[in-house]
This record gives structure tokens, C-alpha cells and sequence, in this order.
């Protein structure tokens, strides 16, 4: 057979091979954890692990709830400043800006998703936990140590600001001019074309980046268990303090692992994290879809 | 022929960094007539177009200077309303553009973004000018379904409907029928004769047979210049400049 054609083949296969092996690989990783979550979930049952308040591993006692709560808390902060905070910023690049600011801000902006988390971490400790403590705590007249899931929200936001900024420009660059032209040329204001026009065209990618802006979020790790407090109780209000999945993972693995069960649990815990992840992504596969087709 | 001037070009240049597009332009656009501007591709002829609405100040990096008055008001001035000047005229472009909503909500973007609410107005404008685009009979079952879906010819239509929505007193047609078939191009060339009685209409074109078909008034442009305008007949039947003698033989283009 002609040389050529060999390597054709040859390359084909071995693309097709890894593939299959980056499909698969999440596959594997789910059931490696599942596996090695095995032990506690033979002695309990997994809802009543999920839904358990009681974290004290040397009573036996493991309930997830006040971690996936935290999760869901320091996420949700993050993201409620993070939307608004990046998408505004992304139009006012696409949109507003001159070729200058555009150019010398774009590489900036790309510049702050290079940032080592551990530093942000320590951003957030010299910072934002004393802003918190000193300033906004007292504001609303309580009492808070600034390590909180406010901070560990703040500090995350600010973490997916290039991700989803990044994003949202290059899909607000991608409307036409020709559809931003014709809503011009009718008299629309640059802001009526914005919110009428490009963010209703380009809204699917927008909620894309958001997303990924999101799965971000959930797995960061070192700058949120920094300031985050790490107290295993269900936050109850912003400036309690919280502890989310992964910094109870970071915190104790190959800590504390002569507690019977313990080794398991923290696996239990990686798996949920993993699923909470897949699970937000398959809802907003969904919510793409449907936007999708009522925006044609 | 007897022409009263809609809009007059005095002096523009326009710079798209350093490059000059149009040159020293002076020029008067009759009232209520189709003016075609002619001239081959890259010689400036959407750049002039697009100075009538100021959608050239959209454009990166672009340097004008001269005066246009529309309506005896210089639309160059620094404190002319851009969003009222654009209103007065109606744009069609070389590709149509629907907005991503529905067919309903395109013809009444304008009215609703000019801060018309009332739904029973807005339903009758509506009808008015897809009746006047010519794609009532078409359309009415459909209107609440997704402008996308039309085809191009009909794209366009209502990109003319939507226009007209805003009640302009201009409209500025860029190689408007360039993307459509043969019939769909008639369907444009045909609102285009209905539309001049009330109407003054602007074209970019490079198909001089359609100049032909349609303009009342010629303005030739070459290279950013502008080399001859005046009545349609003339300028085809007796150009004055060698150039223009040319371009109309199809010895430049």
C-alpha cells in the first residue's frame, strides 16, 4: 500500500484513540470514585449521607449537607456579582469601546485568569475578610470574622470575571454589523441595539460562558478554602462562615485517613462534586437548546 | 426636469485611517425621486451612502469632514441627533438582516423603540407596511413565527417593511438586491417606482441595467471622486466625461 495513504489511516486511528480516551475518561474517574465511596455508602444509606446535618467523622457520622451548601452558597455569591459584573464589561468592550481601550484591555483581562489561585487566596485574606470584618458586617450591624462565604463569593467572582468576560466578547463580536447596522439605521440607540439586538442574538453564547464561567466556580479549591472559614455548619447568612466541597476535600485527604470510613467519605464527597458539576452542565445544555431555538 | 434638493452633500471627505475613500464630494439629492449612485465595487459608493444616515461614525478609525444637510440641517454638526436623523430614513442593505425575533416584532421594533406601546397601533402599522412591502398575503398566519425562517427574497421585504415603520421620509437602498433572486429583485425594483411618489429613494447599485430600470438621478463616483451626476437620461444618453462614457460602454468596471 502507497506510503501516504498508510500514514492517513495511521494518524486517523490514533486521533480517534484519544478521542475516545478524553470521552471516556470522566466515565473511569466516576467509577474509580464510586468505588472507593463503596465502604460508607454499604454502611449508609446516600440520601441520608446527603441530607445529614451531623459531620463528626470520629462518631462515624458523615452528613454532606452543610458542605453542599456551602458549595451552593459561595458559588451562588460568585456568580450573582460575577454576571452582571462581566457581561457589562463584555459590552462595554464590544460595543462602546474605542480600538485602543479595547486592545490594551482584552490581554489584561486574559491576564487575570493567569493568576495563581493561592494568590487571589491571599488577596482575599488581606483584603476582603478585613473589608468584611470591619466594614460591612458592622454596616448591617452584626458580627462577622470576614472569613465568610461573602468573601470566598467575592474572591470566586472576581477568579471567573476572564472566563466569562472572554467569552461573552468574542460571541457579542460575532453579531453581524449588518444586524446591528439595521437596528441603528431605525433610530435605536446603541442601548436599544444592545438590549434588544446583540444580547438576544448572541444570549446562548452568553449562557455558555456563563456556565463554564459556573463549573469554574464549583471546583476552585485553594483561594475559597482560604477565606471561606471552614466550619462545617449550614451557612445562614452571607457573612457566616461556610464549607464547601472542595476545601473539605483539599483540607483533609491524606490527613486524617486512620478514621474508620473517613478515606471513603472524602471520596463520596469528590463523586457528589463531580455529579454536581455534570449536573448543572446537562441543565444548562438544556436551557441552551431552548434558547437557542426561540432566538432564530 | 424640475428638482427640489432633499439632501446636499457639501465638501465631504471621508478617511478610513489614512486612506481617503470619498473625495471632496458636493452634490444635491433631488426630493421624491430615485437617485442611483453607480460607480464599480471599492469606489466609495456605500461610504457616501453611509454618510447620508451617519452609520459611518460606527466605523473604526474614520476621519469626517464636509457638511450633508438634510432637510436644510447639517447632520455633521456635533449637536445633531443622530438616533432622529436616522429615523427619517429607511435602510436596506446588501444582505437582509432580520432582527433574531419575530416577524410581528420586526416591522414593530422601530415604532416600539420610538416609544410606541399600544398594541392595537402597533398591530395596525404592522399590517400597513407588510401590505405596502408587499408580503401581506404571505405572511398573515405567520407572523408570530421567527423572521429567520423567511426566505431571503422575503427577508428583504420586511427588512423594507421594517423600515418603513418609523415613517422615513428617505430611503437608502446599499445593493439592495444583490443577495435575491431574479424574482424577488423585480418584487424590490417594484416597491422601489411605487414607493417614490411619497418617498425619496437612494440606491447603490453596480448593475446598470438597474440604474436604468429605476434611477430618476445619477451620481457617478470613481475611486472616492465624484466624476458626473445629473438626470438619468443624460448621463446615458449624452454623458459629458470620457470616464463616465466608459463606465456606461463597460470598458471600466
Amino acid at each position: 500500500m502507497n506510503n501516504r495513504i498508510l500514514k492517513e489511516k495511521f494518524v486517523g486511528k490514533i486521533m480517534l484513540i484519544l478521542v475516545i480516551f478524553s470521552g471516556v475518561l470522566i466515565l473511569i474517574m466516576g467509577i474509580a470514585l464510586y468505588i472507593k465511596a463503596r465502604p460508607i455508602l454499604a454502611v449508609k444509606p446516600f440520601w441520608e449521607l446527603m441530607f445529614s446535618l451531623s459531620w463528626h467523622p470520629l462518631r462515624g457520622e458523615f452528613g454532606f449537607l452543610p458542605f453542599i451548601m456551602g458549595t451552593l452558597w459561595v458559588t451562588g455569591i460568585a456568580v450573582i456579582i460575577a454576571i452582571p459584573f462581566s457581561i457589562l464589561s463584555a459590552i462595554y468592550l464590544s460595543e462602546y469601546a474605542s480600538k485602543f481601550v479595547r486592545e490594551w484591555t482584552k490581554p489584561l483581562v486574559d491576564l487575570l485568569a493567569g493568576i495563581p489561585s493561592v494568590v487571589y487566596g491571599i488577596w482575599g485574606v488581606l483584603v476582603i475578610v478585613p473589608l468584611i470584618k470591619n466594614h460591612i458586617a458592622p454596616f448591617f450591624g452584626t458580627f462577622s470574622t470576614g472569613y465568610s462565604v461573602l468573601s470566598a463569593g467575592i474572591v470566586l467572582s472576581i477568579m471567573v470575571f476572564p472566563i466569562i468576560i472572554h467569552i461573552s466578547l468574542e460571541v457579542f463580536n460575532s453579531v453581524s454589523n449588518g444586524m446591528k447596522e439595521a437596528s441603528l439605521a431605525l433610530g435605536a440607540t446603541k442601548w436599544q441595539t444592545v438590549k434588544y439586538v446583540v444580547i438576544r442574538k448572541a444570549m446562548p453564547g452568553v449562557i455558555a460562558a456563563i456556565v463554564l464561567g459556573l463549573s469554574r466556580a464549583f471546583g476552585e479549591t485553594m483561594a475559597v478554602l482560604m477565606v471561606a472559614g471552614n466550619v462545617a455548619k449550614i451557612p445562614s447568612s452571607a457573612l457566616d462562615p461556610g464549607y464547601p466541597l472542595p476545601a473539605l476535600i483539599a483540607n483533609n485527604y491524606g490527613e486524617m485517613l486512620s478514621i474508620p470510613l473517613y478515606d471513603s467519605a472524602l471520596m463520596l464527597a469528590s463523586l457528589v462534586l463531580l455529579l454536581v458539576v455534570l449536573f448543572f452542565n446537562i441543565i444548562s445544555r438544556i436551557v441552551l437548546i431552548r434558547v437557542e431555538k426561540s432566538t432564530q | 426636469m424640475e428638482l427640489k434638493t432633499h439632501i446636499s452633500v457639501q465638501n465631504l471627505n471621508v478617511f478610513y485611517g489614512n486612506e481617503q475613500a470619498l473625495k471632496n464630494i458636493s452634490i444635491d439629492i433631488p426630493d421624491k425621486k430615485i437617485t442611483a449612485i453607480i460607480g464599480p465595487s471599492g469606489c466609495g459608493k456605500t461610504t457616501l451612502l453611509k454618510s447620508f444616515n451617519r452609520l459611518i461614525n460606527t466605523i473604526d478609525e474614520v476621519k469626517v469632514s464636509g457638511k450633508v444637510f438634510v432637510d436644510g440641517e447639517n447632520i455633521f454638526e456635533k449637536k445633531a441627533d443622530v438616533n432622529r436623523i436616522r429615523k427619517k430614513m429607511g435602510l436596506l442593505s446588501q444582505k437582509p438582516y432580520p432582527l433574531p425575533m419575530s416577524i410581528f416584532d420586526n416591522v414593530a421594533y422601530g415604532p416600539r423603540i420610538h416609544g410606541m406601546n399600544d398594541k392595537k397601533k402597533l398591530s395596525a402599522i404592522v399590517e400597513k407596511y407588510l401590505i405596502e412591502a408587499n408580503l401581506w398575503d404571505e405572511l398573515k398566519d405567520r407572523l408570530h413565527s421567527p423572521a429567520s425562517k423567511l426566505s431571503v427574497g422575503q427577508q428583504q421585504r420586511l427588512c423594507l417593511a421594517r423600515g418603513l415603520a418609523v415613517e422615513p421620509e428617505i430611503i437608502l437602498g446599499d445593493e439592495p438586491t444583490s443577495a435575491l433572486d431574479p424574482r424577488s429583485s423585480k418584487h424590490i425594483e417594484e416597491r422601489f417606482l411605487a414607493l417614490k411618489n411619497d418617498y425619496t429613494v437612494i440606491i447603490v447599485t453596480h448593475i446598470l441595467r438597474q440604474a436604468k430600470r429605476l434611477a430618476d438621478y445619477v451620481v457617478f463616483l470613481y475611486l472616492g471622486e465624484l466624476i458626473e451626476h445629473g438626470p438619468a437620461k443624460e448621463i446615458f444618453e449624452n454623458p459629458q466625461m470620457e470616464m463616465t462614457k466608459e463606465y456606461i460602454k463597460g470598458v471600466i468596471s
